[in-house]
């Protein structure tokens, strides 16, 4: 499979989650779309370790080639989940203080 | 055309499909459905790039805990369905413009870059996505790196309790 097919499926699903945060004001949706992002990059990251691994096993150098790519997929993941927990903290607080989640309202935070 | 190539478009084409899906359905609950969706056939691409850890995480991480927290912060603040605000319709216009504008001139710098021509993705094979290279790598090279993510995490927490709390 050529890495160009992955690349245009990450690029588009990486656009759609830009659509969302752009297009829609519920904060919760905007923040499910940038899990959207983060999930595509993953996907991307974990394409080019895989790609990366089969040129160095055609060269037959280390077989642990590309490894690195998916401990840091590991970590993303890691770092999103402690991302979500605070996030959704602050969008329950945000909904406490202005009984609403639109993010036009995010001003009100403020006092 | 073989299976693989198959299991790729069908894989790819069930993802775009929910994502855009997460983006029309008025409900924030059918959202968070959709977006499940999508985290199971991300997963089914990491099996088929035999990155079966990061698959077996992914399900466990995102379709288990984030979204089931998503879903419990939507039925905690229960908001009505109707009263979701709406963007104007050309700010909506203009938002799908900028995004596909975006995704064109990516395409396009990927079109023409000559190092990724004749690059290929080991698809089934290879044992880098197995349990056992990546603990070692894990618990090795990477060792400090993990137990900073602990504190991060512990501090995630307290922060979230500090932000929950009234």
């Amino acid at each position: 499979m050529p890495i160009q097919y992955y690349i245009y499926f990450c690029l588009t699903l990486f656009s759609i989650g830009v659509v969302g945060v752009l297009t829609r004001r519920n904060a919760i949706i905007v923040f499910m779309c940038i899990e959207l992002m983060l999930n595509a990059v993953n996907l991307l990251l974990v394409a080019f370790s895989k790609m990366y691994y089969g040129l160095a096993a055609q060269n037959s150098v280390a077989n642990t080639a590309g490894i690195d790519a998916q401990i840091f997929v590991f970590f993303i993941m890691v770092v999103a989940a402690a991302e979500v927990s605070i996030g959704l903290a602050i969008i329950v607080m945000m909904y406490r203080n202005t009984h609403s989640i639109d993010i036009n309202f995010l001003n009100r935070l403020k006092n | 055309m073989n299976l693989l190539e198959i299991l790729f478009y069908v894989l790819s084409a069930f993802a775009l499909v929910s994502a855009i899906m997460v983006l029309v359905s008025k409900n924030p609950i059918h959202s968070v459905l959709w977006l499940i969706l999508v985290f199971f056939a991300i997963s089914g691409h990491y099996i088929l790039l035999n990155a079966q850890f990061l698959a077996i995480v992914n399900i466990i991480v995102y379709a288990g805990a984030i979204m089931v927290l998503f879903l419990f912060v939507i039925m905690l603040i229960n908001i009505k369905k109707d009263s979701e605000p709406q963007k104007h319709l050309y700010v909506k216009f203009i938002g799908v413009i900028a995004g596909g504008s975006f995704l064109t001139l990516l395409i396009s710098l990927v079109k023409q870059s000559m190092p990724l021509v004749g690059k290929n993705v080991l698809l089934k094979e290879g044992s880098i996505g197995l349990i056992h290279p990546l603990g070692k790598a894990l618990f090795t090279d990477y060792v400090v790196p993990f137990e900073i993510s602990s504190v991060l995490f512990l501090s995630a927490m307290v922060g979230a309790v500090l932000i929950g709390k009234k």
